[in-house]
């Protein structure tokens, strides 16, 4: 009788082995986040945050690039405009639009800082990326400036 | 500590029944693929099921996918499941092979899109400039045409002008390299307007050389002490 148990609960543990390797061979093993999706993580992580994610896709079917690269001042580059929640609640950046009258206000933290912990800052399936192994290395030109 | 190896064992083999399978499903839809395109009559089973176009090409990535399962957002996060899907969003325009395989461009010049260019006020209209810049390419590529339509119906001529690209004919030194590393055309393409693929030469690459045009001698020809 007790053989027969042991037998049983190594099945079981079998089984959860199974499950386990399915789980491990079902996870999508890299991102396929869509094109130009920023992931902004200057400082989310350190303060206990999920990194915010930006959709350029969401944003360009309501507005040009214009309005936020020009009129708003955003930097063209990822995570190069360090932002912080001082200055959207004081109306810069996102902050711009993200107060309640033009968009949905900064009270709804999840859906900004939305990104998996830990992600690096980066943009999502550019081609620097698909051709240099690590996510967004900055050239030396820029670390001068 | 013996049922703990076990375990171990049963993990192991099972991961390895596993990588198994996949493997053979892979060479079955591979076989399957290889008689879609030749159908082999008579004795399928002495010819080799290896012989098969694009063994090592990567297999196509899932596209547009809803933020909880794009790898990017955080599925545990109630926010995330609130986002738009870009699908729906996506319905109805035109398409590309490439980026978020939307032709942006052709979005708003054919009306399905129309932006605002200005953050409160939708009745603002966009100041466009409809000049083309040809651009010499020393290789054997066609010539790059640069039209500052579309480029002016999204952006304004401070994003570009006098920081990216001098506005003088022949102050600019452009080369693909640069833009592969994010600069010049780079900074804006393959990061958020198209991306440079093999499929996207040809939108900037347009203008076909002239019939009497000849590659360039390299100086090691010129020079040659043998000629």
């Amino acid at each position: 009788m007790n053989n027969i148990k042991g037998y049983v609960s190594r099945w079981r543990v079998a089984f959860a082995a199974i499950v386990a390797c399915l789980a491990v061979v079902l996870i999508p093993q890299s991102s396929t986040a869509e094109y130009a999706d920023v992931v902004i993580n200057n400082y989310a992580d350190a303060a206990g945050m999920r990194p915010a994610v930006f959709p350029h896709w969401y944003h360009r079917i309501r507005f040009r690039c214009k309005v936020c690269h020009a009129d708003l001042g955003f930097k063209f580059k990822a995570g190069g405009n360090k932002i912080t929640m001082a200055k959207i609640i004081d109306g810069q950046f996102c902050g711009a639009c993200h107060n309640g009258e033009i968009s949905w206000s900064v009270e709804n933290c999840g859906m900004c800082h939305s990104g998996i912990p830990g992600t690096p800052t980066s943009i999502h399936g550019s081609t620097i990326q698909r051709l240099v192994a690590p996510t967004y290395k900055s050239l030396p030109s820029d670390t001068k400036k | 500590m013996k049922r703990i190896s076990y375990a171990i064992y049963c993990a192991l083999f099972c991961f390895g029944i596993m990588s198994m399978s996949q493997l053979w499903a892979a060479e079955e839809g591979a076989s399957k693929k290889s008689m879609e395109l030749k159908q082999v009559k008579g004795e399928e089973g002495k010819v080799s099921t290896a012989n098969v176009f694009n063994r090592l090409l990567k297999k196509d990535k899932a596209r547009n996918l809803p933020p909880p399962e794009d790898g990017v957002h955080d599925a545990d996060n109630e926010g995330t499941h609130v986002l738009q899907p870009p699908l729906i969003a996506y319905e109805g325009l035109p398409k590309t092979d490439f980026g978020n395989y939307v032709d942006w461009v052709q979005a708003l010049q054919k009306g399905y899109l129309n932006p605002r260019y200005d953050r409160v006020d939708p009745t603002v209209e966009p100041l466009v400039m409809d000049l083309d810049i040809v651009r010499e390419v020393k290789a054997s590529v066609p010539d790059v045409v640069f039209p500052h339509k579309p480029h002016t119906q999204w952006l304004h001529c401070s994003n570009c002008h006098p920081a990216i690209f001098i506005p003088q004919k022949n102050a600019n030194q452009i080369n693909m390299s640069a833009i592969l590393l994010g600069q010049k055309c780079g900074v804006c393409h393959g990061k958020v307007s198209f991306p440079i693929t093999t499929l996207s030469c040809k939108k900037c690459h347009s203008k076909p050389k002239p019939d009497n045009w000849k590659p360039p001698l390299s100086s090691a020809s010129v020079k040659n002490p043998w000629r």
